[in-house]
């Protein structure tokens, strides 16, 4: 009884609530119909594709264009207009080096530093984020106590802004930090974690790992728990190790989940900045100054903000990313082939 | 009663268009700000008694990061989206966007007359009245006296070289042990005025910056080998990258630090967040073979010339830069005044701290003997150009990727590229 009162009162919320929605329809209904006999059926998607297209070619595809043709300029003004065209200038600034393996023999030396400290942070990172990510996906697959409760522990840093992130490891990691109060506490000496290049980059690394495994946890999860069950218990049935079960048939069937876990990680990984500008500040020295921290301090931080050049590079770092994201689109059709 | 309901209803309306007219007629200013410490606080003040006597102008003061001012400002001036005041440091680098007030000031002697050598910082190549100093500002180091007591080490005093005291902050952090002996605000504006000591002349004989020579040399081998030794904490330096700003105040405040190189800004938050928990106590200059000089700088108000009221922004700067409202400003937030006549006069600080005011004087005493050479640089436009590619590269030394002398050949490389791309 209180349910039917319950239903009359929601469908009545539904009506009044959906009113606005209903008129908005019948208002639209006239000007549809008209431009579907104009054009044609088929070519409706593109107009109600329309709206999200013209935000996506404004903010974009117009800036992407933008930045290009601010490469090609110099100066320091502001507006395009202003600046003096000099073709492929900046570019060549960014290339001019006399051995490309050894950044102090360049021009812009901390460009090829950003580049080469990228590298090495993507090449551990993704390698340890992907081993880990499948890790915990595995043991959170498995029939575990809390097994809820340990999906929610390692998602929950994926919520949090990657500049709180990284403030709660730097106050963890400093002279004074619970890290090193732990030290002391066993009888041990504190260790200047950001004075050390390695510990700066193992320290990037580490959280970086931490902050973004939850995402490829659960996408790794999800492929898990698409693989069928009565292949596992056919296996059983045949009596198949389990590191044979693992290597033959979650494996190879989980892969596709992996490849996108693995481009996503590395697009990820080349746009690194906001986390460790704020846990490192891109030192000791350059040692995790990435490339876009060089994008920004060449177009923003300096006296003389040299907006084409910090363009220059950032196409670079664009061209980085279309490969990358080609790789992506190239691995999500092969699992879609699966 | 449908009269009276009339007659109300007419009035009101009345009422309302007669409060929307004064609407209309109000006018609002934007003052971008940033705090060291209580001066937001006291500029407020001054702006309720300015709207209290100009009723017809609203201006909103909005505070923002120190990192704001130097990195988004710019930007937003550039953009010709600036408010209509904002207080800045980059003096002479933003000169192209101020306001020349002089059109609209009734008594241009009197700011000629109360800021003279500051206006040219604000305008290096002309004569033109932008705004006043909200501080004049002199760099130089604290030191923890206390701790130099409880070590038994002896001060060392007036003429004393950076290398005794070196010496000195070493004996007195190794007796108690002090995780840091001496720490300097990570900044090429703070090595300056050392290196100026040393005998760097920072500009050649037609007046081309020139920062590498062999009085900047003799500092920043001093500084890569107290790096070395551990008189400093590669903590501070070492830790960030590129042109970043540190500063070592809260380990100073904290006790951790036995010498702070720094400037006369920290006053006003020294007296606050130290008060008499130890002997903070402000030093000269250390010398050099050349002179002992620290650096002047400072803050200034300036008006802006993306404003759509420059009347009006002209009439609040003149309000605020009368020496009336500017001796309580200075008294109250214990900065150095950027005001010839209050400079001369005095300023009542508003402090009965020994320490604040031993340092107020020992900064307020250091300006006469100020390197002229630190004058030019501090008025030279891009000097920040020069101080990035000083505190970047000798950074890069520091912590081994760089050996000293490619540091100084990529200074002076970095600084003409920069000025290059700024000359297309």
């Amino acid at each position: 009884m209180a349910q039917e009162s319950d239903q009359t009162t929601g469908d009545r919320v539904a009506s009044f609530v959906g009113a606005p929605v209903r008129v908005l329809f019948r208002l639209l209904e006239t000007p549809l119909s008209a431009i579907q006999r104009g054009i044609g059926i088929k070519r409706m998607p593109w107009i109600f594709l329309l709206p999200n297209l013209v935000f996506f070619g404004l903010f974009v595809i117009l800036p992407l264009f933008i930045n290009f043709f601010y490469s090609l300029t110099g100066g320091t003004q502001l507006y395009l207009t202003d600046r003096p065209f000099i073709g492929t200038e900046q570019y060549g600034f960014l290339l001019d080096c006399e051995t490309f393996a050894d950044p102090q023999t360049c021009r812009e030396d901390r460009f090829w530093k950003g580049i080469y400290n990228t590298m090495v942070f993507i090449f551990f990172q993704v390698s340890f984020m992907v081993l880990f990510s499948l890790i915990t996906a595995l043991i959170l697959n498995r029939e575990i106590r809390a097994r809820g409760f340990f999906r929610a522990v390692f998602f929950f840093p994926v919520l949090l802004s990657p500049v709180v992130v990284a403030l709660i490891w730097k106050w963890i990691l400093l002279r004074d930090g619970i890290l090193n109060a732990f030290l002391v506490s066993i009888g041990l000496d504190k260790i200047l974690f950001f004075v050390s290049p390695e510990w700066s980059m193992f320290w990037a690394i580490f959280v970086s790992i931490w902050a973004h495994m939850g995402f490829y946890t659960l996408i790794l999860l999800a492929g898990l728990q698409a693989i069928p069950p009565d292949l596992y218990e056919a296996a059983e049935m045949d009596g198949t190790s389990k590191e044979r079960v693992f290597w033959r048939i979650t494996l190879p069937l989980l892969w596709p989940n992996m490849l996108v876990v693995i481009v996503l990680a590395l697009i990820k990984g080349v746009q690194i900045f906001d986390e460790v500008f704020v846990l490192t500040g891109g030192g000791p020295g350059t040692a995790t100054q990435f490339i876009v921290q060089y994008i920004y301090n060449t177009g923003f931080t300096n006296q003389v903000q040299n907006f084409g050049l910090a363009s220059a590079a950032s196409v670079v770092l664009g061209v980085a990313l279309f490969v990358l994201t080609m790789a992506q689109l190239a691995a999500t059709r092969r699992k879609d082939d699966v | 009663m449908t009269g009276t309901i009339k007659a109300r209803m007419g009035t009101g309306a009345l009422a309302l268009v007669l409060s929307a007219g004064a609407a209309f007629a109000q006018t609002e200013l934007r003052m971008t700000w940033y705090n060291d410490g209580i001066e937001g606080e006291v500029m407020q003040v001054l702006l309720d008694r300015f709207e209290a006597e100009n009723p017809d102008i609203t201006v909103v003061l909005d505070v923002v990061p120190y990192k704001a001012i130097i990195e988004g400002l710019p930007v937003q001036l550039a953009a010709g989206e600036g408010p209509d005041l904002a207080r800045v440091t980059d003096l002479g680098g933003l000169s192209q966007y101020y306001l020349d007030m002089t059109p609209y000031l009734g008594d241009t002697d009197y700011w000629t007359t109360s800021f003279g050598p500051f206006l040219k910082w604000l305008d290096p190549d002309g004569d033109a009245i932008n705004g006043f100093m909200t501080q004049l500002t002199v760099t130089g180091p604290y030191v923890n006296k206390t701790l130099f007591e409880q070590a038994g080490v002896e001060l060392p005093g007036d003429g004393a070289t950076w290398d005794d005291y070196a010496t000195a902050v070493k004996q007195v952090a190794d007796a108690l042990e002090i995780p840091i002996p001496m720490a300097w605000d990570r900044s090429g504006h703070r090595v300056s005025g050392p290196a100026i000591a040393m005998g760097a002349q920072m500009f050649d004989a037609e007046g081309n910056p020139a920062l590498v020579d062999d009085g900047l040399k003799e500092m920043a081998q001093r500084l890569y080998d107290w790096h070395q030794d551990g008189t400093m904490s590669k903590e501070l330096w070492g830790s960030v990258s590129g042109n970043t700003y540190l500063g070592a105040n809260e380990d100073f405040a904290n006790a951790q630090v036995v010498m702070y190189m720094s400037g006369s800004w920290q006053i006003p938050q020294f007296a606050e967040t130290i008060g008499d928990a130890f002997d903070w106590w402000a030093v000269p200059a250390p010398c050099g073979p050349a002179a002992c000089t620290g650096m002047p700088g400072g803050a200034a108000l300036v008006a802006l010339s993306g404003t759509e009221h420059p009347e009006e922004v002209s009439k609040l700067m003149d309000f605020l830069a009368q020496e009336e409202q500017l001796a309580e400003f200075y008294g109250e937030t214990l900065f150095i005044p950027g005001h010839l006549g209050l400079a001369e006069g005095g300023v009542e600080f508003a402090t009965d701290d020994p320490r604040a005011q031993h340092a107020l004087e020992t900064f307020a005493g250091a300006v006469p003997g100020i390197s002229p050479v630190a004058f030019d640089l501090q008025g030279y436009a891009s000097n920040r150009v020069m101080f990035n590619a000083l505190i970047s590269r000798l950074n890069e030394a520091i912590v081994g990727e760089l050996t000293l002398d490619e540091a100084y050949a990529r200074m002076t490389d970095d600084i003409e590229k920069a000025l290059a791309e700024q000359a297309r």
